[in-house]
């Protein structure tokens, strides 16, 4: 008998942490996904964040360092001057890399790391309980914007992938949305094609997935899917931005 | 180049060092009065085949180090004491995954901004933990340029022994200064192998072995809590191991002045001027902060001894709470400070000693 699908090599076996409806989990599998396709599972070395994927180690069967809150892209950054032959790669949510990590952030942009950054953008803070996050859209209630985010006091959603899309040390910036097949397909594209940079040294690649947290959205998971594509998509909207 | 005689500044030595004791990757941030250090490896790092990074800011800089060093590499930063400050989150994190790294703080006088004169008031900072949670970081004084070369190889020895960051403690005096200094590393070769050495606990690719983990995120409670038992363990062997210090006229001595690094050079010339009076005054100089040398203390401090512990430092007192927590009130514990740039002189030594002698 043919077979026709096995476990991804990139996966450990075990259970989610991650709540019903969650996009980390669909993140984390087309990377793992990716990289078996790519057959560099042996050589590459994860940059995992502060944040609800702090433990994504438990998830990805490759070498992980955990860092620092914001500090991911210094540490990326060492690594891959001290193993260029690797693929590294960063997991990032938005609390950490557009605010407490945005000098780092622009910093090994600017200096064109051959990195791939895998940017998780859901708008809130999830870990610490659905707080504003740099992402999170004028109006949107949060813990810490009981009333809605309002751009008098809170600014503007930070669009990092637009700045980043303006240094000349970046080569690529994508933004996709992890709310329907189509939309993991065209993620799992974008995020082989940031891989794939990195093997043939072309320098920094971004992909920006906007992905659902129903828990912090106070929205049933599948009316979250539906918020991604109807509402966030105005303020962030999918495409090759570099 | 081993055994060679050269001019140096302590700056300078402390770089040298590093690249002989195979230190592969470098990164920091311009801040007076450590620039030598800093200047020394953008020139020099290249061309040893290792990594030189000018980062963004310290936070960058210490974080750089985490990675460098998880990766497999011997890894070093360097500041001044505000540079220092922010480097706190780091060096935690550094502490709680277990790696080792060699810190550099060529103290200045604070708090705040400060100034750019030679101090000692970081030692709290250094010695004490300084960032957030229980851990130690060995931390090492020298008081010559001859001993911040001879200490920055052993910084890198003792941060791979034990899996731990280690200070290196100088002040803006010693960075400065130059005095010659006899080359004692292995020599340098001339271009190091590119390759980082490889660690097994390291994170480097998993051809060939289960994937490693670099971390210090322990959700469960009971975990965390045996983590920091091990750790502890192991700061436990540091203090009965890795205590070094100097002494001079110690075994008659009614007065032994304490001073580590550049505030130790001026005590030793005040001791040696007191006994050319026929004065009983000895020195006892910390090389290692922490782990602090209370043994040689613990040896002297007797009850039935009329002793008294001079503590001099740059500084309005901070050593000097470990030295009366290790005679454990068996002895005098006197002190004489100053900081924001200025020095306590040798005179103003030499006057209280002969006073504490009187009395």
């Amino acid at each position: 008998m043919k077979k026709v699908f096995s476990r991804t090599k990139s996966l450990r076996d075990a259970d989610t942490h991650y709540c019903p409806g969650c996009g980390h989990g669909i993140a984390h599998r087309l990377i793992a996904e990716v990289i078996d396709e790519l057959g560099v599972r042996e050589k590459t070395i994860a940059v995992t964040p502060v944040g609800c994927a702090v433990v994504a180690y438990d998830y990805w069967n490759f070498d992980c360092v955990e860092s620092a809150h914001g500090r991911g892209l210094a540490v990326a950054t060492a690594i891959k001057r001290l193993h260029p032959d690797k693929i590294i790669f960063t997991y990032q949510g938005d609390g950490d890399l557009a605010a407490i990590g945005t000098a780092e952030t622009i910093h090994a942009a600017n200096r064109g790391e051959n990195l791939t950054v895998v940017f998780i953008n859901n708008t809130v803070y999830g870990m610490t309980g659905g707080q504003m996050a740099p992402t999170t859209l004028i109006g949107q209630k949060t813990t810490t914007t009981p009333q809605g985010r309002s751009a008098r006091t809170e600014g503007y959603p930070l669009k990092i992938s637009e700045l980043l899309a303006q240094l000349p040390g970046v080569y690529s910036v994508e933004r996709t949305y992890a709310d329907s097949t189509q939309g993991i397909f065209k993620t799992k594209a974008a995020i082989k094609n940031a891989f794939k940079n990195q093997l043939e040294n072309k320098g920094f690649s971004l992909v920006e997935v906007l992905s659902a947290c129903p828990t912090y959205w106070n929205m049933p998971a599948a009316e979250s899917l539906e918020w991604i594509k109807k509402t966030m998509s105005k303020e962030f909207p999918a495409g090759k931005i570099k | 180049m081993a055994h060679q005689k050269v001019l140096m500044s302590g700056n300078e030595a402390i770089a040298m060092a590093a690249l002989d004791a195979g230190c592969g990757f470098y990164a920091g941030y311009p801040i007076t009065p450590q620039n030598e250090l800093i200047g020394y490896m953008a020139k020099h790092m290249p061309l040893s085949g290792g990594v030189f990074i000018q980062s963004e800011s310290e936070l960058s800089a210490i974080n750089m180090v985490f990675g460098a060093s998880a990766a497999g590499c011997r890894a070093m930063t360097s500041s001044s004491s505000p540079g220092i400050s922010l480097m706190q989150e780091g060096i935690s994190y550094i502490a709680g995954a277990e790696l080792p790294a060699v810190i550099v703080n060529i103290m200045r006088a604070g708090p705040g901004l400060g100034n750019i004169w030679p101090a000692q008031s970081d030692y709290f900072q250094a010695v004490k933990g300084g960032g957030h949670g229980d851990y130690r970081c060995i931390t090492l004084a020298p008081s010559s340029v001859q001993e911040a070369y001879d200490l920055t190889l052993s910084a890198f020895e003792l941060a791979d022994k034990y899996r731990i960051p280690v200070f290196i403690l100088g002040d803006g005096m010693l960075g400065q200064m130059m005095e010659p200094l006899t080359v004692s590393g292995p020599g340098r070769p001339e271009t190091r192998d590119q390759r980082p050495e490889t660690k097994e606990w390291a994170a480097s690719g998993c051809a060939g072995r289960k994937p490693n983990v670099v971390k210090s995120f322990y959700l469960n409670m009971g975990d965390l809590e045996k983590f920091n038992l091990k750790l502890q363990e192991k700061y436990k062997g540091i203090q009965a191991k890795e205590q070094l210090q100097e002494t001079a006229y110690i075994d008659d001595a009614r007065v032994i002045l304490t001073a580590y690094g550049t505030m130790a050079r001026i005590a030793k010339s005040a001791v040696e001027k007191l006994r050319e009076k026929g004065k009983k005054a000895g020195l006892l100089r910390p090389i290692t902060l922490w782990p602090f040398p209370r043994k040689i203390f613990n040896r002297l401090a007797v009850s039935d001894k009329q002793l008294t512990f001079l503590t001099v430092e740059m500084s309005y007192g901070q050593m000097v709470e470990d030295v009366q927590l290790a005679v454990e009130g068996k002895a005098r514990v006197e002190f004489l400070g100053r900081s924001g740039g200025g020095i306590p002189s040798e005179e103003a030594i030499i006057n209280k000693t002969l006073q504490l002698l009187k009395n």
